[in-house]
C-alpha cells in the first residue's frame, strides 16, 4: 500500500462524516437521509468499478489503444450527459460531441504532442478525464445561456434582423455574453486557486507524498489545459448552437427556454 | 398595370400548432398609409411580419411588387421593407451607434439628415439611446429604419407604448413620410387612430382579412 493510501479501514472511518450528514438531516427533518445514503453508495460503487477498470487499463503491459478507446467512451458519455441536462437545446448531442472531441484532440495533442507527459495509459486516462469532465459544465452553461440570451432579447435580435443584418451580426452581442458567462466560472477558479482552495490533482498528489512544488507544477498544467478545454467547448457550442437557432433565411426560430 | 405593393395569395400560417392566418388573400395598394386594424390576437402583427419575411407562410404566396418574397434575398428585402416594432428597441450606445448598425460607415451628415426626417434634432446624434423618452426612442427607431432608405416602412402598433403627445408626433411623422413617397403599412387595434391616419384600411379578424 502506498504512502498516500488510506485502506478500507480509512474509508470506513470517513463514513462517520456521512453519518454526521444523515444525523443532521434526521435532526432538522430535512428528509435527505435516503438521498445521502444512496448518493454515497452510488459514488462508492461507481468509483470502485472505475478503479478496477483503471487498474487493468493503466497496467504497464496494457495496450495504449485501450486507453484511447476509453477516452472515446468518455467523450461519448460527456455528450450524452450534456444532451440529458439540456433538453431545450436542439441537436445538443452532436454539438457537445463535436465540441468535446475538438477540445480533447486539442488538449491531449498539446499534452502528449509536446511531451508534457509520456503518452502512456497512466497519463492518458486521468488527464483526458479531467479535460472532458470539466468541459461538461462549460458546455451546458454555454448552451443554456445562448438560448437564454436570445430568448430574453428576441425583440432586439429581430430589430437587427429587420434592418437586414445577417444572423451572425444580429446575435453576436448575445452569443458573446453567453460564452463569457460560460467561461467566467473557470476563469474565477483559475484566479482563486491556491488562495481560496487547493484543487483536486494537487491535493491528491500531496496526500500521496509528492513534493508540493511538483504537485503545483502538475496542477498548473492541468488548470491551464482545463481552461483551454472549457474555452474551446464554449466557443464551438456558442457558434454552432446559434447557427441552429436561425433559419437559412435569417429568422430566429421559436425558442423553448428551460431555467438553468 | 403595375402590380400591388404586396399581394397575399391564399396565405395560411400556423405557429405553435395554432392557425394564425387562414387562407388570406388581399392586395395592399402602392401608395400612402395602409392600416391593418383588428383586435388583439387577430393575426395582424403576424401578417405584418410576413411582409418582410420575419415569418414565412405555411402555405400560399406573399408577393412584393409582383415577386414572390420567398425568391428574394431576405436581407436585401428587409432593407427595402423596413420595420418598426411595437416597443422601441434601442441598441446599446448612442443614437449615432444605433444608426450605424443599420448603415455602417455612414457619414454624420447623412445621419443628421435622417434624424431630421424622423422629426428628431440633429443634436441627438450623441445622446445615449437608452436615455431617450419613449417617443424619442421610437422616432430614433424610425430613423434607424429610414437610414437604409427603405421603399416601405412596416409599423407594428408603434404608438402602443407612447403617451398621446408622442402618439400624435409619430402619426404626423408617418404622414410626412407617406407624402414623401415612403409607403407605410401600419398595424393598429385603435379604430380612432386608423380613422385619423389611414388612406386604405383592412380589417383582420380571426385570421381572415377583408377590406374595411
Amino acid at each position: 500500500m502506498g504512502e498516500g493510501a488510506i485502506g478500507w479501514g480509512g474509508l470506513a472511518a470517513s463514513l462517520l462524516l456521512v453519518g454526521v450528514a444523515v444525523a443532521l438531516s434526521v435532526w432538522r427533518r430535512l428528509g435527505l437521509e435516503a438521498t445521502i445514503l444512496w448518493a454515497c453508495a452510488r459514488a462508492l460503487g461507481q468509483l470502485l468499478l472505475v478503479g478496477w477498470a483503471l487498474a487493468a487499463l493503466i497496467d504497464d503491459d496494457a495496450p495504449v489503444a485501450l486507453a484511447w478507446l476509453w477516452v472515446v467512451g468518455m467523450v461519448l458519455f460527456a455528450a450524452i450527459t450534456v444532451r440529458r441536462r439540456t433538453p431545450e437545446v436542439p441537436g445538443a448531442f452532436s454539438l457537445a460531441l463535436a465540441a468535446t472531441s475538438a477540445s480533447a484532440v486539442l488538449s491531449l495533442g498539446v499534452v502528449f504532442g509536446l511531451d508534457v507527459y509520456d503518452a502512456v495509459p497512466r497519463a492518458i486516462i486521468p488527464i483526458a478525464g479531467m479535460m472532458v469532465g470539466n468541459s461538461i459544465g462549460g458546455t451546458v452553461t454555454a448552451s443554456r445561456r445562448v438560448i437564454g440570451e436570445l430568448a430574453d432579447n428576441r425583440a432586439e435580435v429581430e430589430a437587427r434582423l429587420a434592418l437586414g443584418l445577417p444572423w451572425p451580426e444580429a446575435s453576436r452581442r448575445f452569443v458573446r455574453a453567453a460564452v463569457r458567462t460560460a467561461l467566467v466560472g473557470q476563469i474565477e477558479s483559475t484566479k482563486a486557486v491556491g488562495l481560496v482552495f487547493l484543487p483536486g490533482a494537487m491535493t491528491g498528489l500531496i496526500l500521496a507524498g509528492a513534493d508540493p512544488v511538483d504537485a503545483v507544477l502538475v496542477q498548473a498544467a492541468v488548470m491551464f489545459l482545463i481552461l483551454g478545454c472549457v474555452a474551446t467547448n464554449a466557443a464551438i457550442v456558442g457558434l454552432g448552437l446559434t447557427r441552429r437557432l436561425f433559419t437559412e433565411d435569417h429568422r430566429l426560430r421559436p425558442l423553448a427556454r428551460t431555467e438553468a | 398595370m403595375s402590380p400591388p405593393l404586396f399581394a397575399l395569395e391564399r396565405v395560411t400560417l400556423d405557429l405553435g400548432g395554432r392557425r394564425i392566418l387562414d387562407d388570406v388573400s388581399a392586395e395592399l395598394p402602392d401608395d400612402g398609409i395602409t392600416c391593418l386594424v383588428g383586435p388583439s390576437g387577430s393575426g395582424k402583427s403576424t401578417l405584418l411580419r410576413l411582409l418582410n419575411r420575419l415569418e414565412v407562410p405555411t402555405s400560399g404566396v406573399v408577393r412584393y411588387r409582383g415577386r414572390d418574397v420567398a425568391s428574394l434575398d431576405p436581407l436585401q428585402h428587409r432593407r427595402q421593407v423596413g420595420m418598426v416594432f411595437q416597443r422601441p428597441t434601442p441598441f446599446p450606445g448612442t443614437v449615432r451607434d444605433n444608426l450605424l448598425v443599420a448603415r455602417p460607415g455612414a457619414a454624420d451628415d447623412l445621419l443628421r439628415a435622417t434624424l431630421e426626417r424622423a422629426a428628431l434634432p440633429a443634436s441627438f446624434l450623441d445622446r445615449v439611446a437608452d436615455d431617450l423618452s419613449g417617443g424619442e426612442a421610437q422616432r430614433m427607431c424610425v430613423a434607424r429604419t429610414l437610414v437604409t432608405e427603405p421603399d416601405v416602412v412596416l409599423m407594428d402598433e408603434p404608438t402602443s407604448a407612447l403617451d398621446p403627445a408622442a402618439t400624435a408626433e409619430l402619426e404626423a411623422l408617418a404622414r410626412q413620410l407617406a407624402d414623401d413617397g415612403v409607403r407605410i403599412v401600419w398595424v393598429s387595434h385603435d379604430p380612432e387612430q386608423v380613422a385619423r391616419i389611414a388612406d386604405h384600411r383592412f380589417v383582420v379578424d380571426a385570421g381572415r382579412l377583408r377590406r374595411g
